[in-house]
């Protein structure tokens, strides 16, 4: 999906600065901006009318300033599964992860506003979005993770195969993880394979499919 | 039959106990006489207690024996006097040593200045009376019991007999007379509850005031600490960097790295800091969901079901949120909780909130001040919180805000009662007569002397009976008239108290 054509982005934003922002950000890394809105239903008709191959989305939006945003893309996406979206936001919340995950068709992303910060990673998760995996805020699975601390087989990990863990919630590679700590690839591929015989779930190399599987998981874990 | 008995037994009761206050009335009007009269204040105050000591004890039987609850009248008690920071004690303009002078003075106050107090007095002056005409029915067959005794004739058992099935059959009704005549007395009048109410308010707004306040220089020096303390060091680094940039751009690289990353701290200081005034889901998605994503972000397992169809008003909103927030973390870290249950629904116009948990249970309002701190959150909406838990658990922790969704559901006014509504139609229906052609025609008439009596029925009168009839009929015209315009005000009125007085008094508290 990603090539040689550069991905069609919608952006969506009503802080001017920081949609213009965004807009440099994406057009310095080869992305082509086919609209910038900033409102609900601006960005709903877009989305259904220029489908593009990725959206960046604030939860928070007029008219109504509550999650315009989020349900917009939430609406979209029912219209057309597996539409791409990355929202963003002030805050976090389980909640809220859980809602843009509950589809199961993938191409999501949830990441705090600050991440935009770090150019690099916040690129690297737009594509990862676009060629329909996953990017999920390490706050988010940070959260996720400290209320199912106390759950039974999740003590038994190493602390290796919990960072390997949250890493690979957050929507991450194998590849991506062993840059990331510093090890082989093989490794890494260990480190799943032991996180996924603990926990019981069964093995999968598709990344998008991993964070699904481990997502459920700690949600079924907290009851 | 045994209701029977048990209600001459109870009259007996009650009537002996207000003969007996004979004594007590007797040593009231010494008292008084003493007290206003020769300057000897301070036998009221012990007298007065001695006084709603009876009367406690009247509204209590009341309630127990004869059906109808009284709730106790009187304004709050006045709090201990505290000292001022230069350690005297301030009573109006006096300053004083020791708080005892203050008190006092402020129990005095309080003691003569309550209508309830006098309508105590009233009622204690009268109970004798009152007692009386209890033990009247039973006096009689006592009488008649005597009689009997004495006079051996053959017509007085018949009559003993009736008297006594009289008596018997009066009791009850007499009781019931003798409750209402007590609540007439001795319950609280509209004034008071207002008044009671007023306090209440007073209170709760000062509470509110004082928290607000302190939660803003909470924040404020949050901001100050935090994000304005880094924003100033990014202003600073940046500054730095400008400098360096020609110089050593590597330098100035590493700062600006640095001042992202305070940038990045200072954001999410913010966003705590956000989350504390009034969180972005609460906001969003209200209470519900808000609540829902608290109990995913809690460590304890926690089932939330809500049934609400409307918003409440979003500070009600809060105070609901932070409340459950505070009852979660309370249950985690006191209570050693596991499980916890979160119930929200609507009922009518209040909102209720049930929090339960599998904790061990024992947590007291009293020595809880995270339990106080809900209390005070929840007064300022009328807001009241129960809490059931006994040692080994479970906890029970119910608030209810009672007119959290009034502003959704309008409240539906109860319209005039059937028997009020027929005073109403006749007053404007058939108040013309008496007054305009028996009244104010026949006076005319009989101001002209007209022979012609026609149909004024006063004309019909021998002579010195025609005026007072005449005027009779207009009073009677007029009364009419006015009960048709006041009976409807007054329900108005009553239904206008009802609304403002909350449901359960605060009165005496």
């Amino acid at each position: 999906m990603v090539g040689a054509v550069s991905p069609r982005v919608v952006i969506a934003e009503d802080l001017y600065l920081l949609r213009d922002g965004l807009v440099h950000l994406l057009q310095a890394h080869d992305f082509e901006v086919v609209a910038a809105v900033e409102s609900g239903p601006e960005l709903l008709r877009a989305l259904l009318d220029l489908r593009p191959d990725v959206a960046v989305v604030d939860v928070r939006l007029p008219p109504t300033f509550t999650d315009e945003g989020l349900q917009a893309a939430l609406t979209a996406r029912r219209a057309v599964p597996g539409l791409p979206v990355l929202v963003l936001s002030q805050h976090v919340e389980q909640l809220y992860a859980r809602e843009l995950l509950a589809d199961g068709s993938g191409a999501i992303g949830y990441l705090l506003k600050d991440r935009v910060f770090n150019a690099e990673q916040f690129v690297d998760a737009v594509r990862r979005v676009a060629a329909g995996g996953t990017a999920m805020d390490p706050e988010v699975i940070a959260k996720l993770l400290a209320s199912t601390a106390r759950h039974e087989p999740l003590g038994a990990l190493t602390p290796r195969e919990r960072e390997v863990l949250e890493l690979m919630a957050e929507g991450r590679s194998n590849a991506a993880i062993s840059q990331r700590l510093f090890l082989s690839e093989s490794a890494v591929g260990k480190h799943t394979a032991g996180i996924f015989t603990k926990l019981d779930l069964a093995p999968s190399d598709d990344d998008n499919r991993r964070v699904l599987a481990v997502l459920t998981y700690l949600n079924a874990a907290r009851g | 039959m045994k209701t029977y008995a048990v209600a001459v037994g109870r009259a007996l009761t009650l009537g002996v106990m207000a003969l007996a206050d004979v004594v007590m009335v007797a040593l009231m009007l010494i008292g008084v006489v003493l007290a206003f009269g020769l300057g000897l204040v301070f036998l009221f105050p012990p007298l007065a207690q001695a006084m709603r000591c009876r009367t406690g004890q009247v509204r209590r039987l009341n309630a127990e024996w004869l059906g109808i609850g009284i709730p106790a009248p009187y304004l709050p008690e006045p709090l201990p006097v505290r000292p001022q920071p230069d350690g005297w004690y301030r009573h109006d303009r006096q300053l004083y040593k020791t708080g005892r002078w203050p008190d006092w003075n402020n129990r005095w106050q309080w003691l003569v200045g309550d209508t309830a107090t006098w309508r105590d007095g009233l009622w204690l002056f009268l109970s004798p009376l009152a007692g009386v005409f209890l033990l009247l029915p039973l006096a009689l067959a006592g009488c008649a019991v005597l009689a009997a005794g004495s006079q051996d004739s053959s017509a007085w058992p018949m009559a003993l007999g009736g008297a006594a099935v009289v008596a018997l059959a009066a009791t009850p009704y007499l009781l019931r007379g003798y409750a209402w005549w007590n609540l007439l007395l001795l319950s609280p009048t509209a004034e008071s509850v207002l008044s009671g109410q007023v306090q209440r308010l007073d209170q709760a707004r000062l509470a509110t005031v004082d928290s607000q306040a302190s939660e803003l220089r909470r924040i404020e020096r949050d901001l100050h600490d935090g994000a304005q303390a880094r924003l100033v060091a990014i202003g600073m680094t940046l500054g730095a960097v400008e400098e360096l940039m020609d110089k050593d751009p590597a330098a100035a690289k590493a700062l600006l790295a640095k001042s992202r990353e305070a940038s990045s701290t200072a954001l999410v200081e913010l966003r705590d800091l956000v989350k504390g005034i009034h969180p972005p889901v609460l906001a969003e998605r209200g209470l519900g969901d808000a609540v829902r994503a608290l109990a995913m972000d809690s460590s304890l397992k926690v089932a939330v079901t809500v049934e609400l169809d409307t918003r409440p008003d979003s500070p009600v909103e809060s105070a609901a949120y932070f409340s459950i927030s505070e009852l979660l973390t309370n249950a985690a870290r006191h209570g050693g909780a596991e499980r916890v249950w979160i119930d929200i629904s609507g009922h009518g116009h209040a909102l209720r909130v049930v929090v339960t948990d599998d904790g061990s249970g024992g947590a007291d309002p009293a020595r809880g001040s995270g339990l106080r701190g809900i209390e005070r959150r929840l007064a300022a909406f009328d807001g009241v919180l129960a809490v059931n838990s006994p040692q080994g658990g479970p906890t029970t922790v119910t608030f209810d805000l009672p007119y959290a969704l009034a502003e959704k559901y309008p409240a539906v006014k109860p319209p005039l009662p059937r028997g009020k509504m027929i005073i109403v139609g006749l007053g404007w229906g058939l108040g013309w007569l008496p007054l305009f052609p028996q009244g104010m025609v026949a006076a005319i008439m009989k101001i002209i002397d007209i022979e012609h009596r026609s149909w004024f029925l006063a004309l019909y009168l021998p002579g010195p009976l025609q005026w007072p009839l005449i005027v009779f009929n207009i009073m009677l015209g007029l009364s009419m008239y006015a009960a048709a315009m006041l009976v409807p005000l007054q329900h108005a009125r009553r239904i206008r108290l009802a609304e403002v007085a909350p449901a359960r008094l605060w009165l005496g508290r």
